[in-house]
């Protein structure tokens, strides 16, 4: 169920997220060390357009690797076809992208300071 | 009909893409619910607080490091599908997924390490 | 003294008995096996075959969940327990017993661009090979594909996806791709990337770790993802 399109761009950003998950999984052990407190996260992302457009760019890209992910699995295990397949596949990336973006700009800019 | 079904797929490649199907799906239900916690910075200070307190239970510090584990997995291997198809080399396929899944478990326990 | 046997079980289409007794030979294949028994205990089984030394491609069978070539396996290699199942291929509609329909196979052979496509005529002199130039090494490594269709029963995105051309026809498409001879470059790529083509592949690499020929249809359709993915940023350009 994936064409040339679907399939480049499931590869393009894969490519996009596989620094940008190092980044995470390294800020993730750096962070975790005496534990999390919500005071530990936003002192560091509040305020910062370099984690915000870090972090969108991941969001976006995360949105659409696994809308396209799903799709395949809705596909082969789920036996989606035509028009359910493709409304599940942009209604899954518009949740996901929605979602995360909303957490971006919670920790960056929209929380009270 | 299920025995003949194990026999078909006992090879190290159908492992690979089997973790990294079952790898991505979890992802994929993971982060909604990654995304609304973090959102509570926003909306509830208080509740985002007491919900990263329970990252100091043992139970959950477990279920992190899985979570860890799967991303790396994801990525590491996604890596490994991706190597062949883009460059032109009959790669090793079976070394590269055991790589994979050899330094996804290093960090992971990395992590863990560090969260104790 | 009692003849040595081996339990063997048939997957059957009808009500017929599926249970055998099969007698216990030297260097017996499974075909051998299947033979037996149509032609001493039921003659009502269907199966086919036709040159029993690997070289046709029709007797490929499920032997103890593993597709095969029967011809070429012996049946002391696969029996458990003194015991042997065998179905007909998977991922094919079953006309009879062990006899599968192999029109869908060969119909996505043909979907693929799995034809020649001709580059020169009978008046031109026929195109020089130079067997180490990469691109023929490419094409040579596809070529002693017989059609068993080992591999498209094997492949679990088969099983899943309907419109997926398979690996054996993809592999004949980057064989074609690479063969100086056809001229077929641009309509294999066209055949190959809609949605039954090459990019539904997962790597799983059942085809390649089962084909009776130790061909690698994975890196060839692995290849075919490549060239496409050229293609799709010369397109863009």
């Amino acid at each position: 169920m994936l064409t040339l399109r679907l399939y480049m761009l499931q590869r393009i950003t894969a490519l996009v997220m596989a620094p940008l998950v190092l980044l995470h999984l390294g800020v993730m052990i750096y962070a975790i060390q005496g534990g999390l407190s919500a005071e530990e996260i936003l002192g560091r992302t509040q305020g910062s357009a370099l984690w915000f457009a870090i972090y969108a760019t991941f969001t976006l890209s995360i949105a659409i690797h696994g809308a396209i992910g799903l799709r395949a699995i809705a596909a082969e295990w789920g036996g989606f076809r035509g028009y359910g397949l493709e409304a599940l596949m942009w209604v899954t990336g518009a949740f996901l992208l929605g979602l995360g973006l909303r957490a971006v700009w919670a920790v960056t800019y929209g929380a009270a300071p | 009909m299920t025995a003949r079904d194990a026999i078909n797929r006992a090879h190290p490649l159908w492992v690979a893409f089997i973790v990294h199907r079952l790898s991505g799906l979890a992802l994929a239900l993971f982060l909604p619910l990654h995304f609304w916690i973090l959102s509570l910075a926003m909306t509830d200070p208080a509740r985002l607080d007491g919900l990263l307190g329970f990252t100091e239970r043992g139970i959950v510090k477990t279920a992190e490091f899985g979570l860890v584990f799967l991303l790396a997995i994801h990525m590491f291997g996604g890596l490994r599908l991706m190597a062949p198809e883009f460059l032109p080399w009959r790669a090793p396929h079976k070394t590269l997924a055991a790589a994979a899944a050899a330094v996804s478990f290093l960090l992971a326990c990395l992590f863990l390490m560090r969260a104790l | 003294m009692p003849v040595k046997t081996h339990q063997v079980t048939i997957v059957r289409s009808s009500d017929a008995a599926t249970e055998f007794e099969v007698p216990a030979h030297d260097n017996q294949t499974v075909l051998d096996v299947v033979s037996w028994i149509q032609q001493y205990a039921d003659p009502t089984l269907s199966y086919r075959f036709a040159c029993r030394v690997g070289m046709c491609g029709s007797c490929a069978m499920t032997v103890n969940g593993v597709p095969r070539w029967t011809c070429r396996t012996h049946i002391s290699k696969v029996l458990q327990d003194g015991a042997v199942e065998i179905g007909p291929l998977r991922n094919l509609p079953v006309v009879k017993d062990l006899t599968v329909d192999m029109d869908p196979f060969f119909d996505k052979w043909i979907a693929a661009e799995g034809v020649h496509h001709e580059s020169r005529t009978r008046h031109d002199d026929i195109a020089p090979i130079d067997a180490s130039d990469p691109a023929r090494v490419e094409a040579s490594a596809g070529i002693e594909c017989i059609n068993c269709a080992v591999c498209y029963a094997a492949c679990d995105t088969v099983t899943a996806n309907d419109s997926y051309l398979g690996p054996a026809a993809l592999q004949r498409g980057w064989t074609l791709l690479n063969d100086a001879k056809d001229a077929g470059h641009d309509a294999i790529l066209e055949a190959v990337s809609g949605t039954g083509g090459c990019h539904n592949c997962h790597s799983m690499g059942s085809c390649t770790a089962l084909c009776p020929n130790e061909l690698d249809p994975m890196s060839a359709i692995a290849g075919l993802k490549r060239e496409t993915a050229k293609s799709f940023f010369k397109r863009r350009r």
